[in-house]
């Protein structure tokens, strides 16, 4: 095992070099472009035995994924934000295949406007797609989530391609020390691509992704993807518990941070949650009783773990780095869908939507959020409280400001455009600047 | 690059006489794609795998049943050649890992229709011949998006009457045989069901070459063109006879025409007999559309006359 300081794009390619992937179909978009640069560089260099092929788009790429994997080899591709939409009918397509492959997803906002910088509105429109996603926090976890990841997908009770998601610029061109295991190890713990069912061969005809006609074929098998990607969740768990002993990193379905005795208690996904992480600390430090829980599975939803582990709680605040619009954020819909009617579900569920384009979450927003929530807690516990607090944007009077400035220089004249947008109310931001 | 040699077919006896498809597929009555693919499949055999886009072939296979000997896959009306891309990788990787031997390949077959292969699918046709991709494309085009009852495509002639035209369409009709040979591929050839031996040639000669080839098939259509199903080979053959469906060939950036017509007929026989082009002759005869049509034909054949060579 060797320790040494590589980008979260690296710790990407890493990962597919070690599980020895036969098969990279690729295309190039920022911020994911490193990974099959990386790649492509070890393959000319003899280092990685694997065929690299650039397709015309990414939604050419995941359909050449998809029929590869199908022939029964192991591949690996990556990808970000519009080429993750690009590719979206095929997403769904390669699911119904049942033939495993990794996906990377460098997260980066969506168009319009167009951005290049994190939020996970890309990977979560993936959401009801067939794969699976892991959701990373920091390069190592890119490395071994990936490894974890391969084992699953390639179980004969799962069978579904798979996303391991990471944050554009915050993981993707962020140096962290990274443990590589050898490859040895790898190999040991990750045993050849078994294709079996699968396998395009003369003698061997496959008649595979074809119509039906009505119904009753059609909901079986796409049922039984849901329940192989449920089945992914009990599996996970069995890969995590073996990865941790051969390689000293335990790995689970939720990340827990200060949780054992929390009051209140901060739900989030990706490497913002280290934001939360720190703000967490200092809230510890100061006698709040106050914890993290993240997710590093968002599908198969760990909804049954994520109620245990909130049970009693007095309060959740979920943080989204995300926008469903015209409903609010996504994790914290599909939380509340997963406590709704436990005995000893917390009361009060906030919400707040941060991070968008790569926005920034400062730890007073944090304390912010906490001071809210606990108000809504006092409401509640008095019998005051009519209803949730609505979902709130993390939003600060002092970008409000240097909007209206770039709205003056855009020329923008029409007052009421202007005008009739509320402000957002003022949170911690505006307090602390 | 020649692939081993297989005995030349040069006469109608010589073809297969059952086929490598079962019979009793979905596909309409008269189906000028299906009598195609069934004399394609007969010269490709079993070892393939054909890979399909969203048309009406992708009906062929309907869980759980097959017509076809070998494999199956269908992709996406946009992303064949691409579904191809991944298994002609994955066979390569298989074989050159010694995973599969190389007596288990398989030929890789795009089969679409003119909608995807005219339009959807023409990005990623593209960079599949732009990357060398070895693999067969059989196009069925039969003018229209057919699956869907019939409406414009960018393969729509002249004055047919489509679904969305009802009044005939009047735009322009892209040259797919052009725009493959642009890429200087190995090989690219017209063909049609109701002209065999020349179809089962063009594909013979196809599955000797490695790298991109395509074979374009007119598709007469009951459906879509509106005639009696007994017709379609009767019609094929009037493409040809009016010169509506040029029989040519590209290879070694050479077009050559492999069956000129001895006499060519005026196109208005071919039109005739489809109720698409009706409305040219009733109530009134539709002059100028008629002209229109008859002179791009006569201008194609002026242009080729004297670059006609016989096949091998």
């Amino acid at each position: 095992m060797s320790r040494s300081l590589m980008t979260g794009n690296r710790a990407a390619a890493w990962a597919a070099r070690l599980a020895g992937v036969d098969y990279v179909p690729a295309f190039p978009i920022t911020p994911q472009t490193e990974i099959i640069e990386t790649l492509s560089e070890w393959i000319r260099r003899g280092e990685l035995d694997a065929r690299m092929t650039t397709l015309d788009s990414e939604h050419s790429m995941v359909t050449a994924a998809g029929t590869a994997a199908t022939a029964g080899v192991r591949v690996f591709t990556a990808t970000s934000s519009q080429g993750l939409l690009y590719a979206m009918e095929m997403l769904y397509a390669v699911a119904g295949f049942r033939a495993p492959f990794l996906l990377a997803n460098v997260s980066r906002g969506l168009a319009a406007p167009i951005t290049l910088e994190p939020d996970h509105c890309d990977v979560l429109a993936a959401r009801d797609s067939g794969l699976l996603q892991f959701h990373a926090a920091s390069c190592q976890e890119v490395l071994d989530l990936s490894l974890i990841g391969y084992r699953v997908i390639e179980d004969k009770r799962v069978r579904l391609p798979a996303i391991v998601n990471l944050d554009g610029f915050y993981l993707s061109f962020t140096r962290e020390p990274v443990e590589l295991p050898e490859a040895e190890a790898v190999a040991a713990f990750l045993p050849p691509f078994d294709a079996s069912a699968l396998g395009l061969r003369a003698g061997q005809p496959l008649s595979q992704a074809v119509a039906v006609l009505g119904g009753t074929p059609y909901s079986y098998f796409r049922y039984e993807c849901h329940l192989a990607a449920l089945q992914a969740e009990r599996v996970f768990a069995e890969v995590c518990e073996d990865f941790g002993e051969r390689f000293g990193r335990n790995y689970s379905a939720l990340e827990r941070y200060a949780c054992d005795d929390a009051e209140i208690v901060f739900v989030m996904m990706g490497s913002f949650a280290s934001k939360a992480r720190d703000a967490v600390a200092q809230m510890r430090a100061a006698g709040e009783r106050v914890g993290l829980l993240r997710p590093r599975l968002l599908r198969p939803f760990p909804a049954d773990a994520l109620a245990q582990a909130l049970d009693g709680k007095a309060a959740v605040v979920v943080v989204d780095q995300n926008l469903s619009i015209g409903k609010g954020g996504v994790l914290h819909a599909e939380l509340c869908s997963a406590l709704y009617g436990r005995a000893d579900a917390p009361g009060v569920i906030t919400s707040f939507i941060g991070g968008l384009g790569g926005r920034d979450i400062r730890r007073e927003e944090f304390f912010q959020m906490v001071s809210e929530t606990r108000e809504a807690l006092q409401k509640a516990r008095a019998g005051t409280l009519e209803a949730p607090p609505a979902p709130r944007l993390l939003f600060t009077a002092d970008e409000l400001r240097e909007l209206r400035k770039m709205q003056a220089i855009a020329a923008v004249r029409d007052a009421e455009v202007r005008s009739s947008r509320p402000p957002p109310a003022p949170n911690a931001g505006s307090q602390g600047s | 690059m020649t692939r081993s040699e297989e005995k030349p077919i040069r006469k109608l006896k010589q073809l297969p006489s059952q086929h490598v498809m079962a019979a009793g597929t979905p596909m309409c009555a008269g189906c000028g794609g299906l009598e195609g693919l069934n004399e394609a499949s007969d010269v490709l055999g079993e070892n393939t795998v054909f890979v399909n886009a969203a048309g009406c072939m992708t009906l062929l296979s309907v869980y759980p049943f097959t017509p076809f000997r070998g494999s199956f896959f269908y992709t996406a009306m946009a992303s064949a050649p691409a579904g191809a891309q991944g298994i002609r990788d994955a066979l390569d990787v298989l074989i050159a890992k010694g995973r599969l031997p190389a007596a288990d390949d398989l030929q890789v077959v795009v089969l679409t229709g003119d909608g995807s292969a005219y339009g959807m699918g023409l990005s990623s046709t593209s960079g599949a011949i732009e990357r060398d991709l070895d693999f067969l494309y059989i196009c069925y085009d039969n003018e229209g998006y057919g699956n869907t009852g019939h409406q414009s495509s960018a393969a729509t002639p002249l004055g047919a009457r489509t679904a969305t035209d009802r009044g005939g369409f009047h735009g322009r009709t892209k040259n797919l045989f052009d725009i493959w040979v642009a890429h200087q591929p190995s090989y690219v050839a017209t063909a049609v069901a109701s002209e065999p031996l020349d179809l089962v040639q063009k594909v013979q000669r196809a599955k000797q070459l490695s790298g991109p080839r395509l074979i374009l098939m007119l598709a007469p259509c009951p459906t879509g063109w509106d005639y009696p199903p007994e017709r379609s080979l009767e019609i094929g053959k009037l493409a040809v006879d009016t010169g509506a469906w040029p029989l040519k060939e590209y290879v070694d950036g050479q077009v050559r025409h492999t069956k000129l017509p001895k006499t060519r007929l005026p196109v208005e026989r071919y039109l005739e007999t489809q109720g698409r082009f009706a409305h040219l002759f009733e109530p009134q005869r539709d002059e100028a559309t008629l002209r229109a049509i008859q002179a791009k034909i006569d201008a194609d054949f002026a242009a080729i006359e004297g670059s006609t060579t016989a096949p091998d």
